[in-house]
């Protein structure tokens, strides 16, 4: 049995700090996606919302949330969080109901209204959470980490500060015309190593900026779609996978990693198994995939998940960028969006964001930053606790 | 004037021995794999169906896995001194228990104390007052006498 699923529609509402209700948000892009589908709001069998959970209860219930705004309609409902993956949860739901045969038509839908600065913990006591813990004992924030990946790769591998800057240049240089993309200006190595320290060796403009956005995904059935489109966009696969134990590479929000000191390493690490299981489930391999859109939450991560998507050998990220490779025009475009370092990070929506251009990519409409003759392309990204995030999509 | 007390900024997580501190975490009497911060009631290793957590001291000392640094004062329930300067964080592997530990760097030390691959070791530090107590936290410093 085909495990595609088309997707009929893609719609966005643009990044940046608008000070509205995320609930606008997620109906703008909701619209576009029906629009763009050919399709009714009435026609949506299955409403599936991706979670935020800095925008009290309707953020905890989105999916309800969006419906209601749709105008109830009936429709089943389904909400999901899964941190920086939470799109990716949504999509999966969405997918899952269609491959069972229980709707033809679903909706997907993920908006953010984000806080400015640093993310931090909701409020009260908790040290048993890890989230609270690592804030309150230690003073960790989420570029913490972002710093200790990107030193690791200096010491380890040679990365300099300006390969790390390089990636910005390159992706502010790709979002440059895209309507949705936050920040569309060139920037210049010397403005990202100029820019203020914020976790060594990371600089300001070396970590992405939290943002408002939403994006929204109309998917059907192979069936349905036939009946509406010729040649519709598929999902050939989503990885939702969890890391196996021991994982011994230290992840937010956590203080410690898992022990190794009885299990021996697994196979893979938990970054390189994300995209691994979608390759694994679309039959594709790295070495088929014309674009990738990758979570650059820092510069430094853009250049580990080129290895952990497989695109190279570790330690070969800086090569692959030097050389022209993942830049548009090179051999395997990476975040030809833009990616988060031209948008900032809607965290809910950011998963069905790199949905939508993957989709735009493979239908050749993405004017201005079109890679050319493209025929699939993988997503990459993970949410906090343990989220993988692909999503593999062919023409 | 009373002398304020040093107490940990949360309980159970390392001792206060101010000479010798310890994390404080748990190790399965079944499998042998360690968690930090303590695991009371189930053991994560999915081949393990027992749940014999005994509370142990962690190594002091490990290896510097990698560093960064915190420029800017993060937000609650952070308590930062006033005034805010900035300070280093390290990644440290501790070898017998195959885990990695993140903490702040001791006191006076930045980014430039630090080489990945060097020896770290346990000690307290302050993390903030008020009226009464003194809240410690544990950090990691290198080694003395370590030659870079």
């Amino acid at each position: 049995m085909s495990k595609d699923v088309a997707i009929l529609g893609v719609g966005m509402h643009p990044w940046g700090k608008w000070g509205q209700s995320f609930v606008g948000y997620g109906v703008k892009a909701a619209h576009d996606a029906l629009r763009d589908a050919g399709l009714r709001w009435q026609d949506v069998q299955l409403v599936a919302g991706g979670d935020t959970i800095r925008n009290g209860y309707p953020g905890f219930v989105a999916g309800a949330t969006f419906a209601q705004a749709l105008g109830w309609s009936g429709a089943k409902v389904s909400s999901s969080y899964g941190a920086c993956a939470t799109g990716a949860q949504a999509i999966g739901v969405a997918r899952a109901h269609i491959l069972a045969g229980l709707c033809d038509v679903a909706l997907v839908i993920g908006a953010d209204a984000a806080p400015r600065g640093f993310f931090a913990p909701t409020g009260g006591r908790r040290p048993d959470d890890p989230d609270w813990l690592r804030f309150h004992v230690q003073g960790i924030t989420n570029p913490t980490y972002f710093g200790l990946y990107a030193r690791r790769r200096m010491d380890v591998y040679g990365a300099t500060q300006e390969d790390f800057a390089a990636v910005k240049v390159k992706n502010a240089r790709h979002g440059l015309h895209n309507p949705n993309a936050r920040y569309r200006k060139e920037v210049t190595i010397e403005d990202v190593v100029g820019s203020a320290v914020v976790a060594d060796p990371l600089h300001l403009l070396d970590i992405c900026a939290t943002s408002d956005g939403a994006a929204a995904l109309v998917l059907a059935s192979m069936d349905f779609a036939r009946k509406h489109t010729t040649a519709p966009v598929k999902i050939a696969a989503v990885s939702t996978v969890t890391p196996v134990f021991p994982n011994t590479i230290i992840e937010m929000p956590n203080l410690a990693t898992d022990s190794s000191a009885s299990v021996g390493l697994p196979e893979l690490g938990f970054k390189e198994s994300i995209a691994h299981q979608a390759y694994e489930e679309a039959g594709l391999g790295p070495e088929d995939m014309s674009l990738a859109e990758v979570y650059d939450l820092s510069t430094a991560l853009e250049l580990d998940w080129y290895e952990q998507i497989g695109l190279c050998p570790p330690g070969d990220a800086e090569k692959l960028l030097r050389d022209g490779e993942t830049t548009l025009g090179g051999r395997i475009p990476v975040n030809p969006s833009g990616g988060l370092a031209s948008f900032g990070e809607a965290v809910p929506a950011q998963a069905i964001a790199q949905v939508c251009e993957l989709t735009w990519q493979l239908r050749g409409q993405a004017q201005g930053r079109q890679v050319e003759g493209a025929q699939a392309g993988v997503t990459v990204n993970q949410g906090l606790f343990g989220h993988g995030s692909s999503v593999i999509c062919t023409v | 004037m009373t002398e304020k007390t040093p107490t940990p900024a949360v309980e159970g997580l390392f001792t206060m021995n101010p000479r010798e501190p310890h994390l404080l975490g748990t190790r399965c009497g079944a499998c042998g794999t360690y968690f930090f911060p303590v695991e009371k009631t189930f053991c994560r290793n999915p081949a393990c169906d027992q749940a014999d957590l005994q509370e142990v001291e962690l190594s002091r000392i490990g290896k510097l896995w990698s560093y960064t640094s915190a420029n800017y004062k993060p937000p609650a329930p952070f308590v930062p001194r006033e005034p805010f300067e900035p300070f280093a964080i390290a990644a440290v592997e501790l070898e017998k228990e195959g885990i990695t530990i993140l903490g702040q760097v001791a006191d006076g030390l930045g980014v430039d104390a630090l080489k990945t691959g060097m020896r770290m070791e346990l000690v307290l530090r302050e993390l903030y007052e008020d009226d009464e107590q003194i809240y410690m936290t544990w950090s990691w410093k290198p080694v003395e006498g370590d030659a870079g």
